[in-house]
């Protein structure tokens, strides 16, 4: 074997001898679509911000935390579900595991439905994306766009969560899968922790 | 895979899941809390900001389990997000010329 054929072939073992800071390659991909969509939602926030900031007659049309506050008690109660669904597959418990992904689906399901039904509320008192009787008409656009952004993010997680449970009880996915879709869903729960406080809690009307 | 990442978390329990939990369900409480409190606009905006930031970090370390992986890895994590968070922050100077009226577009 000549000196290059040892080069390449060492080159090519220190390419392929271990993912990236040892960790499996489907998690590290799954934290760096999560990293990448921080920054969407964190440009998305530092934008209402700045609209926020600088804009004297902003509106604060929320003048009850009961249905943002029983949304923020779902959601959190979903992430522990979501725990124990991981924790069900790591020990092997399939049905227990696919119960508690499916309950989890569930809780997501009544949260996306709260939160349209908080969308008509505001939109029978005649907010849209471009007007309301309140103030400005760019606080329509932001609630909308960022909610609607995490909406969105539920949506396709509750979809996720009954695919892949299903498909995990049927065997053609393992514990792994579980754990991937779990950091989802445990950041879709976390971007709504930065939402509350931003959107709706300084919004309030006192 | 579970056996790279299975390992380092079999320390922890549901006691510790349930515990995070509690944690996270006060500190959202807490916020609620704030929201009510009679202070001015940005105290309450840093206050807020500053509770959301430590449920995220349990959230992240805990549930998402970032505190059992390679350290190397929750120093990426941590840095890589931040800097750019960081360099968003850039435009604030812009939104107050533009309460004042300084910006043309705020005419």
């Amino acid at each position: 074997m000549s000196q290059a054929d040892l080069t390449m072939e060492g080159h090519s073992t220190a390419l392929t001898v271990g993912p990236a800071f040892s960790i499996p390659t489907k998690k590290l991909a799954m934290w760096l679509f999560i990293i990448a969509d921080t920054m969407t939602f964190a440009a998305c926030l530092v934008a209402y911000g700045f609209l926020r900031n600088g804009t004297a007659n902003w509106p604060r049309p929320f003048h009850s935390i009961t249905n943002v506050a029983i949304m923020t008690f779902i959601l959190l109660t979903s992430s522990l579900t979501m725990m124990f669904g991981e924790r069900s597959a790591r020990e092997g418990d399939k049905a227990g595991s696919f119960r508690w992904v499916m309950i989890t689906a569930a809780l997501g399901i009544v949260f996306a439905l709260l939160h349209i039904r908080e969308w008509f509320g505001l939109i029978d008192e005649g907010m849209t994306l471009f007007k309301n009787p309140w103030g400005t008409g760019l606080f329509g656009a932001s609630f909308f766009s960022i909610t609607g952004l995490h909406l969105t993010h539920v949506t396709c997680g509750v979809v996720a969560l009954i695919a892949v449970g299903v498909r995990y009880k049927g065997g053609r996915y393992n514990a792994d899968d579980i754990e991937v879709l779990g950091l989802y869903w445990h950041f879709v729960d976390l971007v709504w922790m930065f939402v509350v406080p931003l959107v709706y809690l300084l919004n309030l009307a006192h | 895979m579970t056996t790279a990442t299975g390992e380092a978390r079999k320390s922890g329990g549901i006691g510790k899941d349930l515990l995070v939990y509690v944690c996270l369900l006060a500190l959202a409480a807490v916020q609620f809390v704030i929201a009510y409190q009679k202070i001015d606009a940005s105290q309450m905006l840093w206050r807020m900001l500053t509770v959301a930031c430590v449920e995220a970090g349990l959230a992240e370390l805990f549930f998402m389990h970032l505190w059992s992986e390679k350290r190397t890895f929750l120093l990426f994590v941590v840095a890589f997000t931040v800097s750019v968070l960081l360099g968003m922050q850039y435009g604030w100077t812009d939104s107050f010329r533009m309460l004042v009226g300084a910006a043309p577009y705020s005419r």
